[in-house]
Parts: structure tokens; sequence; C-alpha cells
């Protein structure tokens, strides 16, 4: 449909256990900007990987000007003049922005002892070209992620990039920055550079997209021009799936107030969360909202910002996690291989780390016999899957290993569990069993507190939603009520560009 | 692997196999297991401890001076043992509070605290060939020399540490995984302190029994020991990244090093050549020990 196309035909690729992409075309002309949308999980990293070099396709072609071309690694698609520029950049932090420019590629400087005066004049000229003035002998760490971006962009460009795919480029950018980068990709497509790019940030797609493609589940749901199609369209498309009753029901029966976490005083944006007894409460938003950093700045995992915490009515501060626990707080974190389990340790040490003051006597001896006690109940009671529970949790399989990490908390009986994306990365069936787990937590009168990215999933278990915004609740909806197009509208910071 | 050794070292010397030189092994790696053995908690939660080299005559001078200017044996021995945990909790203060690398910590607690020895004795060796310190070193109950018995004692009580109580428990989780036990609501930072403690102290028991077998203290005593203590470590086939080892594997390494030693100094071998030999067959038996824990 142009000169020059990157054309990707009928692309499917498969994981163990998930169809990660199905019979998906894709096309990156030159001079164009491309961009990507679709929910977490929906397949458009995958699509990247496999353009980049970094996954192999299962089925499909890859074309470039109607041209078949394979792409077997990270180095052909270098050679073909495809550049990648990931989240998180890679840059050496503590070599000059000209070393990191070429990188690997010295040669083209010379050969023997590297010429500075040539490093940085042929640095110089590769900034040039997009137009951006940073000294080349400062160390990348100095500069601002956003300037960092631009050494990526410049590096990309200087290896003959014809195209140049962005995953998440805005994320941790500021706005003003976010307006520069701007910019410059108008830049790159008045010089015929053909962009890729995937972003969370709906509002900023009309901005700087020509084209859109929406991925959900895999597979391509619509395709076209932007001009063609409204964001609250694009929206219903993203999340179009029909819910369906692979939840477990349960009776909500809502208590009194456990917990009520104020936002700061100066705060006039985010609205106070609380979760009551036999609550499930669930926070929506995009990636990199602020939920996780909420999350662990309540039970005092990391410092920052004080809000007013109160327990039972009474207010309390929580200065470490270990004063959570003592006050009743668990938190299932979301990382659980590096945040949720000892991988060197057995089942039963695992599950019981949280009790092992309880456990011990005077002299600090444990109790053996209660240990295992405790240990094999929660095995049973949460149909962990294990030959014994002695052997490491790391031979166990994801959905088992967030089952102990949720039992930890359980055999310290706390009353608030904060549940961090639980079941990312687990199969269907023992989703499942968490939510018929986290359904029986709030029939035993705890306050369950569920962040998940999954919509769905969170409209279908949690009895109120809050939507996290730039790490503010910017709303708070009744689960039964409201549609995943209206968390969106929030989560996506759209509303405010709609009011003023 | 230590069988293998013992079966080599016997074959060659025959004086090897005699009661007499193995009593003389065990004594001779005492003082290194007794170390090794706290140094094996400290490796445990990923850490190190450089110091104690220079913590053992820290230890030994701080007694001898006390035995020797009041002759009170007994004070000085406890005040022995007392700075070395004093020293230790040194350490684990900078290490866990002040959040300073523990490589780092403890180098500069090999220079503070040898140091401290040089000034407390004021640089001259106390050379001291009465007393009942000297029990530590050359005594005997029922036949069995004291350090064996003392070594035997300490390594049943600090397994028991390891494997039987919450603390033991608490420094596998840490050194296993210092975020999740965090966010599991262990005081990482206190447990950290406490090991290092633990460290100390055992160095200042091993000091004494130096003192005792040297009838004296010198400040430049103790000068190496630290990598002795995690030879016995590593040996016994405890990752410095933490979370995995054992006292008992502790024990066997020091025993291995014990009889490298022994059986050089039977084949007359010449110390110049036993540091040598010494390091080649360390690096020698981690690799074999690897290579069968991979093929199992």
């Amino acid at each position: 449909m142009c000169r020059g196309v990157l054309g990707l035909y009928h692309i499917s690729k498969a994981f163990p256990g998930v169809q990660a992409l199905s019979d998906v075309s894709f096309e990156i002309c030159p001079g164009e900007v491309h961009a990507l949308i679709g929910e977490n999980g929906a397949g458009k990293s995958t699509l990247l990987k496999i353009l980049s070099g970094a996954h192999q396709a299962d089925s499909g072609t890859i074309s470039i000007s109607d041209q078949k071309v394979l792409i077997d690694g990270p180095r052909t698609a270098r050679q073909l003049g495809i550049a990648i520029i990931y989240q998180e950049l890679n840059l050496v932090p503590w070599l000059s922005v000209a070393h990191n420019l070429f990188l690997g590629r010295e040669r083209k400087i010379g050969r023997g002892i590297l010429s500075l005066r040539k490093l940085h004049e042929m640095a110089r000229e590769a900034l040039g070209r997009i137009n951006v003035t940073i000294d080349p002998s400062v160390p990348v760490a100095h500069l601002g992620l956003a300037e960092q971006q631009m050494v990526e962009i410049a590096r990309a460009l200087s290896e003959e990039a014809q195209f140049l795919l962005m995953d998440e480029p805005t994320a941790s950018l500021t706005e003003r920055e976010i307006d520069i980068l701007f910019e410059k990709i108008e830049g790159l497509k008045k010089a015929g550079v053909g962009i890729a790019y995937i972003s969370h940030r709906l509002e900023e797609i009309p901005r700087v997209a020509d084209r859109v493609t929406v991925l959900r589940d895999g597979a391509v749901v619509f395709g076209g021009r932007l001009s063609e199609v409204t964001l609250p369209e694009l929206i219903a498309k993203m999340v179009g799936r029909a819910i369906t009753d692979h939840y477990p029901k349960r009776t909500p029966s809502k208590g009194a107030e456990i917990l009520c976490v104020e936002p700061p005083p100066g705060n006039k944006r985010s609205r106070p969360l609380r979760a009551h007894a036999g609550e499930v409460v669930g926070i929506a938003g995009l990636v990199g909202a602020g939920r996780t950093e909420w999350a662990w700045r309540l039970i005092g995992a990391s410092p920052g910002e004080e809000e007013k915490i109160h327990l039972f009515g009474k207010p309390v501060s929580i200065p470490s996690p270990s004063k959570a626990r003592e006050l009743g707080l668990g938190m299932v974190p979301e990382n659980r291989k590096d945040h949720g389990l000892i991988l060197s340790r057995s089942v039963r040490d695992n599950i019981t780390v949280t009790v092992f003051d309880r456990l011990s006597n005077w002299a600090g001896f444990i109790d053996r016999l209660g240990q295992s006690q405790i240990s094999r109940e929660f095995v049973d009671r949460l149909r962990i899957r294990c030959p014994g529970d002695s052997v490491g949790v790391n031979t166990l399989s994801g959905g088992n290993q967030q089952k102990i990490v949720l039992a930890k908390w359980l055999a310290r009986k706390c009353q608030v569990i904060l549940l961090d994306e639980p079941t990312r990365g687990i199969d269907v069936g023992a989703k499942f069993e968490m939510y018929t787990l986290i359904n029986e937590l709030s029939h035993q009168g705890k306050a369950v507190i569920f962040i998940s990215s999954d919509l769905p999933e969170l409209l279908s278990m949690a009895d109120r939603i809050y939507v996290m915004h730039q790490g503010d609740f910017v709303a708070e909806l009744d689960a039964k009520q409201t549609s995943q197009e209206e968390v969106l509208h929030y989560s996506s910071g759209y509303f405010e560009r709609t009011n003023s | 692997m230590l069988i293998v050794l013992l079966v080599g070292v016997s074959l060659t010397t025959p004086r090897f196999f005699t009661l007499n030189n193995l009593m003389n092994v065990a004594r001779q790696v005492s003082i290194n297991a007794i170390i090794a053995s706290g140094m094996t908690f400290v490796i445990i939660t990923a850490g190190i401890d450089l110091s104690v080299g220079s913590l053992v005559a820290v230890t030994a001078c701080m007694a001898m001076v006390i035995i020797d200017r009041t002759g009170w044996n007994f004070w000085g021995v406890a005040a022995g043992i007392l700075a070395g945990g004093l020293g230790g909790a040194v350490n684990g203060a900078v290490v866990a509070f002040a959040r300073i690398p523990p490589f780092i910590a403890t180098l500069a607690g090999l220079t503070v605290y040898r140091g401290l020895a040089l000034i407390l004795t004021g640089g001259v060796p106390i050379v001291k060939f009465e007393g009942s310190f000297r029990f530590l070193g050359h005594g005997d109950i029922g036949g069995f020399p004291f350090p064996i018995i003392l070594m035997v004692a300490v390594m049943i009580t600090m397994h028991i540490v390891l494997t039987r109580t919450a603390f033991g428990a608490y420094v596998y989780a840490v050194g296993g995984n210092e975020e999740s036990s965090r966010l599991s609501g262990i005081k990482v930072a206190w447990i950290k302190f406490w090991v290092y403690v633990l460290c100390g102290f055992l160095t200042g028991i091993a000091g004494m029994v130096l003192m005792g077998r040297l009838s004296s203290a010198q400040p430049a005593v103790g000068e190496g020991f630290e990598l002795d203590a995690i030879a016995a470590v590593v040996l016994g086939g405890t990752s410095l990244m933490g979370g995995r080892g054992s006292v008992w594997n502790t024990l066997m390494g020091a025993l291995v090093i014990g009889v490298i030693n022994n059986g050089m100094n039977l084949m007359g071998v010449h110390t110049h050549y036993q540091l040598v030999a010494k390091g080649i067959i360390i690096v020698l038996a981690v690799l074999l020990d690897s290579y069968l824990k991979k093929r199992r």
C-alpha cells in the first residue's frame, strides 16, 4: 500500500499455555507513525519482539518492500534497518554519550587507539541529524531520561535504521519531555523513517500517530487511520471482550470499616481509600500509574509522602513491613519470585516465615510440630499441589507459588490483605482457584485490596473499584454499575482533557 | 571429598593415621573451625567478615593485658570474649544500619582492629608461661584436649541455633531473599546485626584458645585467619551468594584444610610451597564439588 513498507503478514506465535498472537498483520510505512494499542497481555510487545528478532514467529511472513525477509536474531534485524527502543533504555550509564553512540562499532571511528576528537565529532554529527544538542563527552548518567532517549534514537539512526520500534517511550517522561519527543518524531517522519509506537497513554495516540492497530487477545480487532476513529471507539475496541462466567460468584457482606487511607493534606485530586470487612476493593490503573508504589508505601516497605492511615478507626503509622505485619496487614507482591518467596527454602519455611516468632519459645527454639501443622493446614486448604511441604518452592508451578505467598499471610491471620496482580502469569485453572480463595477470604470478614490490570477480572471480583492515575485515586466506582470503558476513561487520564 | 583426601594422605604418609597425629590435626583445626562456624552464619546472609583475623588479635591482647596486669585469669578471658562480641557489633552496626557493603565494612574492621591490637600491647608481644588461662590451649578433660572439646561443643550449639531456632530460620530467610524477608515483616537489619555479633563473639572464643596455646598474645597474630575461615565455609559448599550452607559442612571444610596442612607438613613440603599448593587444592576441591552437584 506504500513504497518500502515493512510488513508482517498472518503472524502467529504461541508460548507454553498462551496463544500470544494469532494471524496478525501489521505494516509500517516510511514516514508514518503506526500506533499499536491494546490491553496488557494483548500481544503488543510480542509483536515488536518478533520484528526486532528477539522472538521468532511460529508462522507468517515478514517482508520489506515486498521482499520476503527472515529475522532470526537481533543482529539481522539491525542489518535490515530495524531498531527498537525499549522502555528500559539500553545505555551504559557511566560511559559518555559519544561512547554509547558507537558502542560495539568503534571500528567506524578508526583502528587501534580511539581518537576522542573524531569520536566526538561523529557523535555530534549523529546527534545533529535529529537536531539535538547534547555534549557528547558527558556521561549518560548525567542526562535526563528524555535526553537519554534522544541518544538511543540517534544511535538507531546512525546505524542506518529505516524503521524504529518504540515500546512505551513516554512511560517515564514528563509532559514537557513528551512534547520534545513528539517534535523529534515529527522530524523523523519527514526524514522518511517508519515508526511503530506502543503506548498505554491513549490520549497521546491522536497527537502522534497516523494509523492505529488495536490488538485484543493476540488478534487484530481494528486497523485503520486515526482520522476514521474516535478515542472512545478505540477504548471500546480494546476491551470488547465479553465478561464470561469464569469468575466464581460471591454474595457480598459488607461489614465495618477496617482500613481508611487518606491522601496527604495538600492533595486535592486523590480520594481516600476505604476498605470494609468482607469487601473486595479493586484498584485499577495503567501500568506505571503508581498502584504498586502505593501498596509498598502503605505497608511501610518504601518511603514516601505521608498518607493518613486509620485501622479499625484508630490512626496508625506504618514505618516498616514488620510494623504492618504486627497490625495485621499483609501484601502479596507483584513479583513473587523476587519479593514474595525465598526460592532456596522449602514450602513449609515459606508458609511459616511470617510466624517464626509466634512458633518459637522463650529460648528461640521453633516448635517444629506446630510449624508443620500450620504448613500442612494451608497446603490442604489452598490445595497447593506439591509432593510434600519439605520440597523447595522453586520446584512448584507459578500458581502454586502464588498460593504460598498468600498462605504466609493467612498463617499470620492478617485482617487486611493486599494483592498486587495476583493472577499475572498463572494459568486459567490456578486463576479460578485464586478467585475462589479471594471470595473465601472476604467471606471470613477480611478486607481484600485487589490490584489488577485485568479489567474483566477486576470488574467481576471487586465490590468497589478505585482508579489510579499518576499516583492519585481519581475515581471511586461501584463495580456492579461501572464498565470497562468508564474505568479506562479515568485511568487513561482522558477525563481531565475532556473536562478542561 | 574429605574421605578421598584422608585416604590419599594416609597412603602417602603412614604416620598420618596415628591417634597422636589425628588429635594434632583436630587441635590445629579447632581455632579455624570455631571462627568458621560464625563465618557460616555471616556468609549464609550473603555477607562476609574479613575482620576476624585482626579481631582474634584484639581479643587475645585484651585478655592478656588484663591477665598480665591484674592476674585475674577469668576476667581477662571474659573481657577477651566480650571484646570479640563488641568488635562484631561494630561490624554489624556498620553493615546493617549504616548499610555499608559487608566487604568494605569489614575490610575497614580488618585494619582498625589490627591497629587496636597494636595499641593495646604497645606493639610488643606479651608472653606468660603461667596462669590458668593456659588450660584453654593445653588442658584436657578425660584425656581429650580442651580445644577439641570446645570446638565440638561450639559446632553442636551453632548447628542447633541454625537449624532449630527462629533466629536460624531468619538467617536462612534473609540470605535466601532479603527483599522477600523484609516484606514478610522480618527485621532484616537486626538479623544481620546479630549475625556479625555472633561471628565476633566466636572469634573471641577462638582468640582465647589461641592465647592459651601460644601462652602469649602477639599483636600480629591471626593474620590470614579470615581467609582460612572463608575457605572452610566455601569448601563446605556454602554459596557466597547466601541462603544455603550448614555448620556441619563448614566443619568438614575446616577438616579438609587441616588435613591438607598436616599432610604436607608430614611429607616435608616446604612452607612456601605449602601456601601455593593449598590455594590450588582449594580451587580444585570447590570445582570438584560443583561438578558433583551438577551431576546429581
